[in-house]
């Protein structure tokens, strides 16, 4: 490959932090700071978005970096922030899992993303298409969070961080989704952000904890 | 001519009238739901006037060729096709006929009801008969299975009417899973016959060219589909359990109507969408209705319930069109049109006398309900004193499916055993051999079905009140008369004048087999094949069995001596008679009972010798449940809860669920 062009760089290096960051948010054990972390990776998408959008001229894009901005960065972690302080939740948790093992299986899902990308960004024409193995490996990565924690921020967490994955995914791979389809996923995960957050606060009230494992009640026997 | 010819663009639109005219009825009963009075004396008596209209409109369909439209409704690309040929029009003189006397029994049959539900029936009801003509009308499958469906729901609701018994919603639930499971199969049979072009109207199919195999596999499982609906061995086990379950008029249309769709559906595939027929369906299509022939009388025989007594009864019915079906396959596939076409007539005209007969049989039980609030036989008895309408003319309707003549179920009975008689023309020897055994069962259901109509007559109606309570019950009421008359009517005039009825089938026969009888017959004498061979003359037995009985009468009045004289019957000896001394529908089955046990599985209850109150309880039920349902619904309740395995309860595991199918269907794409 020859030398790409500087912003192309810039959006590869802004990939491999996302990515990065995912590693990050699976080793985490504090709420806040995975809370921190969110919000980070909703920078890098951000800013990836608005160069991708600069570079190719998509002006939509500009919006859908905004939209990120303004909901990723900005709303959802002041929300997730003020919940924790509000809870009082922001202890240590081990995850199901221990540590090292998670990265050695996320490792192993990075190989498999990135093996199953390859066919997929041969077809797409996008200046960006050699991203799209990191954007599906943040997806697997992120639901594989969701799997190891146990309590119910971090899940909502993972949640959203799975739904930057396949922003990413769409922007890498056709420069996005038709505006109204991206506004149209905005609205449903904010409206989801609240529903989560009153069903922790529901949870709270019924199991007198944020632990998942207390809905083991709930199975019909 | 002219007139006729005019009318001839516009019978199918007349048609399609009368279904959204019933529709029309149905619903405008929704907004009479505090009406209760003009719901009987409106809204039924509407219905049965549609009735009545569908009647004519089929006779119309029977002289006028065949004609088609196209409707503006279904999906987007995908319309309803109709169709009015001489076999639609056929079923729907047997759906008018009958549906129009039972309506008219509905009228009075439903008096008692509250308006709520009554309203909500009278819905269910009309929606029922128009989903029945529709499916005789349907050109397409498409059009053919929503109204298919239309009719299994419809009567799905009917059925579970009273549906605050337990036992009324387990027959409900019964009779809609076997309905589904059928029309799963009736689908797979459209699919194999539209062969690959995509287009599911049935002039497609008519084109359709297929090889044996495919022939077979549509032949297979629309006889799967089909029996399920019309109640075939080992398929039948809704039919005993919803038949009783639903109110009478409806138990009238769906044993006497709704089962004869399946027949239709089943005439319509066969030989009219199937472009080749095999000999060896017929040889399959025979025994199967043989054995369902012979199962159904033999259950009819041992059980104690009026109403599954004749439940039971359709079963051995639809045996019998079933063998006949059979046949006509046998004789229509080795070359003998003629004999193929006599079999045809026989079957369409038992199909038509069951319509009468059974819907006639199912409304007299209502009326003996309505008036004793009993359906066990074991309390009833002597009802021909308290009740004669109804006992005279349901003893019309039991003397008629017995196959006596000269009334109906004769008719139809005696020509499907000339075409028995008749099969030694066969080119295959192996059949040859057989079908002498076949005969000679079908002689035997309906020497049975004789042996079950005397109980189920003599039970009800004859000996002595079982009950002191009985001598209070209430003659039916007016309407029910009219329906019940309409219905005997039927049953005596098909049976006086054979010649006409055949004469007015033969377009069907013509169009299914390509042949016409080849016996020639005048209004007095029915010769099926030719004179030397049979025939039959119902008006002169008739006029000959009259004379007999009124010479008779005459003789022991006028010459013998001359009085009446009133004593104990049979009472030899014995100081005292009570009513429980009679022989009761447990006893008059015994031998039946006590010859095919192995079929059953009996449970009974027998007193004590020290029972101050002593109490029996027989009952006679299906050993088919068990050997092949009940381990059916074993193996589902276990499948089940190994699936139930995987609900832990636990989030983080539900979630690597979703995560191991992510996994897997991105590894498959790959």
């Amino acid at each position: 490959m020859t030398a790409l062009a500087y912003h192309l760089q810039i959006v590869n290096l802004l990939a491999a932090l996302l990515l990065l960051i995912s590693f990050a948010m699976l080793s985490q054990r504090r709420v806040v700071g995975l809370v921190t972390l969110f919000a980070w990776q909703g920078a890098a998408l951000a800013l990836s978005t608005a160069i991708v959008a600069w570079s190719t001229g998509q002006h939509h894009l500009y919006y859908s970096a905004a939209m990120t901005l303004g909901l990723k960065v900005i709303a959802m972690p002041w929300y997730f922030y003020h919940l924790v302080k509000k809870l009082n939740v922001n202890r240590v948790v081990e995850p199901m899992i221990n540590i090292p093992t998670t990265m050695l299986i996320g490792i192993v899902l990075v190989i498999f993303a990135f093996n199953l990308a390859l066919p997929i960004s041969e077809m797409s024409g996008t200046v960006t298409r050699s991203t799209l193995g990191i954007a599906m490996a943040c997806v697997l990565l992120a639901f594989l969070m969701m799997i190891t924690r146990t309590k119910a921020i971090p899940q909502v967490i993972g949640f959203l961080s799975m739904e930057n994955g396949l922003f990413f995914a769409a922007t890498s791979a056709t420069y996005g989704m038709p505006l109204v389809v991206e506004l149209g996923v905005a609205l449903d995960v904010l409206v989801g952000v609240f529903v989560l957050g009153i069903f922790i606060f529901q949870i709270r009230e019924t199991f007198d904890s944020l632990d998942l494992k207390h809905m083991e009640k709930l199975k019909e026997k | 001519m002219s007139h006729l010819a005019s009318l001839d663009a516009h019978v199918l639109d007349l048609a399609w009238a009368g279904v959204l005219y019933w529709l029309g009825v149905g619903f405008s009963a929704l907004l009479l739901q505090r009406q209760h009075g003009l719901l009987t004396r409106l809204i039924f008596p509407l219905g049965a006037l549609g009735a009545l209209f569908m009647a004519g409109i089929g006779v119309a369909g029977l002289l006028l060729p065949a004609s088609s439209m196209v409707l503006p409704i279904g999906l987007p690309d995908l319309p309803f096709h109709l169709r009015l040929d001489a076999l639609s029009a056929f079923f729907m003189v047997l759906l008018g006929g009958a549906a129009f006397g039972i309506t008219v029994y509905a009228c009075g049959y439903f008096r008692n009801m509250a308006a709520g539900p009554l309203a909500l029936l009278a819905l269910w009801y009309h929606l029922f008969l128009a989903g029945m003509v529709t499916v005789l009308l349907a050109d397409d499958a498409y059009a053919f299975m929503v109204a298919w469906e239309v009719m299994a729901l419809s009567s799905y609701f009917l059925v579970t009417t009273d549906h605050k018994i337990p036992e009324i919603r387990r027959a409900g639930f019964l009779y809609l899973l076997i309905a589904h499971i059928g029309a799963v199969a009736l689908l797979l049979t459209f699919g194999v016959l539209q062969g690959g072009h995509g287009d599911y109207t049935f002039n497609t199919m008519r084109l359709a060219e297929m090889t044996p195999f495919w022939s077979s596999a549509a032949f297979l499982l629309a006889l799967f589909g089909f029996g399920a609906k019309a109640g075939l061995v080992p398929i039948h086990v809704w039919l005993p359990e919803a038949h009783p379950a639903a109110p009478s008029p409806v138990s009238a249309l769906m044993s006497g109507v709704m089962l004869k769709t399946a027949i239709y559906g089943l005439l319509r595939v066969t030989f009219d969408l199937l472009k080749i027929q095999l000999g060896w369906w017929g040889t399959l299509a025979l025994a199967l209705g043989l054995v369902t022939a012979l199962y159904g009388v033999i259950f009819a025989a041992v059980q104690s319930d009026m109403k599954r007594l004749l439940a039971w009864s359709s079963i051995e019915n639809i045996g019998v069109i079933v063998a006949a079906f059979g046949l006509t396959l046998i004789f229509h596939t080795d070359g003998k049109g003629a004999l193929a076409a006599l079999t045809l007539t026989a079957l369409l005209y038992h199909a038509l006398n069951h319509a009468f007969f059974k819907g006639l049989l199912f409304v007299g039980t209502g009326s003996v309900l309505h008036a004793t609030g009993e359906r066990r036989m074991g309390r009833l008895g002597g009802l021909i004193r308290t009740m004669p309408w109804t006992a005279w003319l349901t003893l019309i309707g039991a003397l008629a499916i017995a196959g006596l003549p000269p009334l109906n179920g004769f008719v139809s009975e005696w020509l499907l055993l000339q075409a028995f008689l008749l099969t030694p023309g066969l080119t295959q020897p192996y059949l040859n051999m057989v079908i002498p055994v076949a005969a000679a069962t079908v002689a035997l259901a309906a020497a049975l079905a004789a042996y079950v109509m005397v109980k189920f007559y003599g039970v009800i109606f004859l000996g002595q009140p079982r009950d002191p309570a009985l001598q209070h019950a209430h003659e039916a009421s007016w309407p029910e008369r009219l329906g019940m008359l309409w219905l005997a009517g039927a049953c005596i005039l098909l049976g006086l004048f054979p010649t006409l009825v055949i004469q007015w089938l033969e377009p069907v026969v013509l169009m299914l087999t390509g042949q016409r009888l080849s016996g020639i017959s005048n209004w007095l004498l029915l010769t099926p094949v030719s004179a030397e061979r049979a025939s039959y003359a119902p008006l002169i037995f008739l006029a000959g069995v009259t004379a007999v009985v009124a010479l008779t009468y005459l003789w022991v009045r006028r010459v013998y001596h001359g009085r009446v004289r009133r004593s104990e019957p049979w009472d030899c000896g014995y100081p005292e008679q009570n009513t429980r001394m009679q022989d009761s529908a447990e006893g008059f089955g015994q031998p039946i009972r006590q010859i095919f046990e192995v079929f059953m599985r009996v449970e009974r209850e027998t007193p004590d010798p020290f029972d101050h109150h002593p109490h029996y309880h027989g009952d006679s039920r299906d050993k088919l449940w068990l050997l092949i349902y009940q381990p059916i619904a074993d193996l589902t309740a276990w499948l089940s809860m190994q699936a139930a395995r995987l609900q832990h309860g636990r989030i983080q595991w539900y979630l690597i669920y979703s995560f191991v199918t992510l996994i897997f269907l991105l590894v498959l794409t790959r």
